[in-house]
């Protein structure tokens, strides 16, 4: 997906996003967290394989061997375009059922279309269990102990593998990749999967952008009254 | 046929977002030449269930097992579905909150229901069933056309401003039985922050960033937010020092909010922040960089030191509410 520093360009009549020169990179939560933790987990002899999906045509294999310069056994790239969470989650589904999985992890949402859906939808489909936005993960034996934000604080959970979870901030420190990853990335497997058969339920018709603000009224510093005045009488906020 | 709203509550209340949500339900109803259920799981006064009338609410379906006073997602969506089904809803609402997450996608699949996250407005029937919503975090919108019979819709918190009418919802039990895989995540202990604003509810909030140089400062945001009555946020530079804990980061890779109010104190903004906060109603810019670019997305601006604008802003807000 674009880099978060990316200004969203329109094209087409406002029918699809101008992504001439834009830096495509994982997705931040999948990477910085849910990836790290993955890698984590194998190196403390927990995790035996690690396999990193995604869903896109051949043009986003230099983001995947991204991904896997910091580690992993395998990437699968199942060859579809998909913008609706249910199709995405159909295809990724699909597959984990074909290999069984003990453990998915995802990030807690893409920050492109900021959905934080595809995660669940994979569990419901493969009959498992989710927990959301996890801010740590344990696993021993069968089991995983997780922390996870709910309103107004924390929570901590339990429960059998398998499971999917959703990762953000807390679940690990994000890595860079070093120099003999990188040359390992070439060398790991990367397959290509033809998706199966699943209708998208949802599609994007066309994007606006946000209307521009009418410009900044200064207060000076000195006069915090004239500030709280307008906040209730122009803004009406407080 | 109806439209069908999920309401969530705690400890014996019903949120202001969750009376949003069965305010736009009702609307949508309205469009739609329909009715609302509302469905209320676990322990709640009938007084409270028969209240969401007065936000439209035609019938409360009540799922009266007190497991479901804590969030199982799947027993939640297994109930929604249910009651989806007796009342041949084609239209399902949730909020675009941390529950609502957990829940909605799991019914979409059930009923092989399309589903937009965070809708902004109503659905737009004329070319189909479209819903705006905020995408790339809020730096652009999105026009999403649900093309199954039918819908599943999450509402974002704080979109509509709230009008109470009258009426009274009819409230009936609904059994649902539920299975041990249904509550397999167990809930070990929960930690929750007494006394502060959850930020995600929080109509007003006020953020820090680099420029309050240290943790130490942070008693000048606090006190700013306890007079307003407002939660606090920070910046990512900020939360990545540990100066403030990480849930109360905003940004493309922290929280998306959507206040009526939003301080930005010492923050520069750089385009990951004001993709997570430009949602919000008002935006209040402190900054003593004259040529911070947060001031170009700001309402109001106020170009001095934190240290020093904080105080008297503070001040100016007590005064405020003596006089009110």
């Amino acid at each position: 997906m674009p880099d978060t520093s990316t200004k969203i360009i329109l094209k087409d009549n406002d029918t699809a996003i101008n992504n001439l020169g834009t830096t495509f990179v994982i997705n931040p939560y999948d990477e910085w967290y849910a990836l790290v933790r993955a890698l984590e987990l194998k190196e403390a002899g927990i995790a035996t394989d690690i396999h990193l999906i995604t869903v896109g045509r051949a043009d986003v294999e230099p983001v995947i061997r991204k991904a896997l310069a910091l580690g992993g056994d395998e990437a699968v790239r199942i060859d579809a375009d998909s913008n609706d969470p249910f199709e995405t989650a159909g295809y990724i589904a699909d597959y984990a059922k074909f290999v069984g999985y003990d453990l998915v992890l995802s990030g807690k949402e893409a920050i492109d279309y900021n959905n934080g859906t595809t995660g669940v939808m994979i569990a419901e489909l493969l009959d498992m269990d989710f927990i959301g936005f996890a801010t740590d993960i344990q696993i021993e034996t069968n089991t995983a102990t997780v922390k996870r934000e709910i309103e107004g604080g924390e929570e901590t959970d339990s429960c059998t593998l398998p499971l999917v979870i959703a990762c953000q901030k807390g679940v690990a420190e994000a890595r860079i990749p070093n120099m003999r990853g990188i040359m390992a990335a070439r060398t790991r497997p990367l397959k290509v999967i033809t998706p199966a058969a699943v209708m998208p339920l949802t599609a994007v018709l066309s994007y606006e952008m946000p209307p521009a603000k009418a410009g900044v009224k200064l207060v000076s510093p000195d006069n915090m009254d004239e500030l709280v005045e307008l906040l209730h009488s122009e803004a009406k906020v407080i | 046929m109806s439209v069908i709203v999920l309401v969530e509550h705690t400890e014996g209340n019903i949120k202001k977002k969750n009376f949003e949500a069965v305010q736009y339900a009702a609307e949508i109803a309205k469009q739609t030449g329909t009715k609302v259920t509302a469905i209320v799981l676990g322990t709640l006064g009938d007084a409270e269930m028969e209240g969401l009338g007065a936000y439209g609410a035609n019938k409360v379906l009540h799922v009266a097992d007190s497991r479901l006073n804590e969030l199982h997602a799947r027993a939640y969506a297994k109930a929604l579905t249910i009651a989806a089904k007796k009342e041949s809803s084609q239209i399902i609402i949730t909020l675009n909150d941390i529950n609502g997450r957990a829940v909605a996608p799991r019914v979409a699949v059930q009923l092989k229901a399309g589903l937009v996250s965070g809708a902004l407005y109503y659905p737009d029937t004329a070319k189909g069933f479209v819903i705006k919503k905020a995408v790339f975090s809020g730096k652009a919108f999105s026009y999403v056309n649900i093309m199954s019979d039918i819908k599943v819709i999450m509402l974002m918190p704080n979109t509509f401003p709230l009008s109470t009418g009258s009426g009274k919802a009819v409230v009936e039990k609904l059994e649902v039985e539920f299975g041990d895989k249904d509550f397999n995540v167990k809930v070990k202990s929960v930690d929750k922050v007494t006394g502060e604003v959850p930020l995600g509810d929080a109509s007003l909030v006020v953020s820090g960033g680099r420029g309050m140089k240290g943790p130490e400062n942070w008693g000048l945001i606090e006190d700013l937010a306890k007079e307003l009555g407002a939660a606090t946020a920070c910046s990512r530079p900020v939360a990545d020092a540990h100066w403030r804990p990480h849930h109360e980061h905003v940004g493309q890779t922290g929280g998306t909010i959507r206040p009526d109010l939003y301080i930005a104190v010492g923050i520069s903004g750089a385009i990951q922040h004001l993709a997570g906060v430009n949602g919000s109603k008002t935006i209040v810019v402190i900054n003593k960089d004259p040529e911070a670019p947060f001031f170009k997305a700001a309402n109001y601006g106020v170009i001095g030191d934190a240290m020093e604008v904080l105080p008297r802003l503070t001040e100016a807000v007590k005064k405020f509410k003596l006089h009110k």
